[in-house]
């Protein structure tokens, strides 16, 4: 059997299948793990409603926690709060920006209408030289989490994770 | 994966609830499948990427909301069942979402005016008595965030552009208006589900729905059509003849292959 600890421990290791450089842990998508009875009860948060990685992360969970010595291991979905990008911890953004993904603000886009701003107030840095001189080029990059940027310093395109 | 931890009490949904629970879950389901039609059409790459991930959302929101329709309802349909084993009629989306894509600016006009009412509804329901439909529309509201601004922004791109895009631009919007009274007409199951504190009567958004695209359309440089008659009943599920081709396509495989899955 595992203890809540060890199987924190193993999802610690558990990447995220689009992002493999932080886990589902440090995503902020496991919610709960939970010893009982009968096995390891685990509760996720998943991210964006169409997320394809969504069933793979769950299945990326229960094989990781078996493998750990788990004997049984159950997934429950819970959707209220909806997940946030703000449950990034600082570690993992730090981890993307290294990545090559600007990070989330910590602050999302809730509360209100989303006004309609054309210009963003404060530009992102590229995370590849620094320089404020960037532009985006698309509200949606190869996930639907990311935008994509490109920096008009050194010219290389790169990705944001959107605030949500 | 096993279980909601908002599961919807089962078979507590009535007749009223259910159609408007359907309305929800469909029109999600037939504009994520008429957006997944763009993928590998769209004019440039980028645009391509942005239309299918919306897509992907949609039909994310439309497995969530008629999950939890079936679950309401208590009979054991499961989201498959009610997107793909359903005939015409039992489609509550309205019209305006099964219409085909047409040109780019015709989709991204309609994302436009459909994510805006999505952001306000979403916003209602977020507060819904109804608990697992709170949870959905709370997430969903964020994802509708995205797609309204990014089609705001492509509205306003294409209007006021080049004379080219402003014609098909306006041409679209032209054509679109008319389906737009749908969104707002009064039904008996927006009276029930009003009443149960469930979700607004769909009527009462119009004003609101109005402040929010106006500003957009006129930052647009285009000429907002004049009400007309003109009245669509995809809500009720009288469609258009767009909607059985759509659904053929859509069905094809659970039709052809039953319990089929991947």
């Amino acid at each position: 059997m595992l203890t809540e600890a060890q199987a924190w421990k193993a999802l610690a290791a558990v990447p995220d299948p689009e992002i493999p450089v932080v886990s589902v842990t440090e995503l902020g998508i496991v919610r709960e793990v939970r010893a009982e009875t009968d096995g390891l009860r685990v509760v996720v948060t998943p991210t964006y409603s169409g997320c394809p990685a969504t069933e793979m992360i769950a299945s990326s969970i229960e094989e990781a926690l078996l493998a750990a010595g788990a004997g049984r291991v159950s997934i429950d979905t819970r959707l209220d709060p909806a997940w946030t990008s703000d449950w990034i911890g600082s570690e993992a953004r730090e981890k993307l920006r290294a990545y090559g993904i600007v990070p989330p603000s910590g602050q999302a886009a809730v509360g209100g209408a989303r006004p309609l701003h054309f210009v963003r107030r404060s530009p992102l840095a590229c995370p590849r030289c620094g320089s404020t001189d960037t532009t985006r080029l698309s509200e949606f990059g190869s996930t639907a989490c990311k935008a994509l940027y490109r920096c008009r310093s050194c010219l290389e395109p790169f990705e944001y994770f959107k605030p949500i | 994966m096993s279980e909601q931890t908002l599961a919807a009490a089962p078979g507590t949904a009535t007749p009223e609830q259910l159609e408007y629970l359907l309305r929800l879950g469909d029109n999600a389901l037939i504009l994520g499948q008429r957006l997944s039609e763009w993928c590998g059409h769209a004019p440039v790459l980028e645009e391509d990427m942005a239309l299918a991930n919306m897509a992907l959302d949609l039909v994310g929101q439309a497995r969530l909301l008629l999950t939890h329709a079936g679950q309401s309802e208590g009979r054991g349909r499961d989201e498959d069942q009610l997107a793909f084993l359903r005939v015409e009629r039992d489609y509550r989306n309205v019209t305006l979402v099964e219409l085909p894509n047409g040109d780019f600016g015709r989709s991204v006009v309609r994302n436009f005016l459909f994510s805006a009412f999505q952001v306000l509804l979403y916003g209602r329901l977020s507060s819904s008595a109804d608990a697992g439909l709170a949870a959905i529309a709370a997430k969903s509201l964020k994802e509708a965030r995205y797609h309204m601004s990014h089609a705001a922004e492509w509205t306003i791109r294409l209007g006021d552009g080049t004379a080219v895009s402003h014609d098909k631009a306006q041409a679209a919007l032209d054509y679109l208006w008319p389906y737009t009274a749908e969104l707002f007409a009064a039904s008996p199951a927006d009276d029930a589900v009003a009443a149960a504190g469930i979700g607004p009567a769909w009527s009462e958004l119009e004003a609101e729905w109005e402040d929010l695209v106006l500003p957009v359309l006129a930052e647009a440089t285009l000429t907002v059509p004049a009400r007309v008659p003109f009245k669509t009943y995809g809500k009720f599920g009288r469609h258009s003849e767009h909607m059985g081709h759509l659904l053929a396509t859509m069905q094809y495989m659970q039709r052809t292959y039953p319990g089929a899955q991947w």
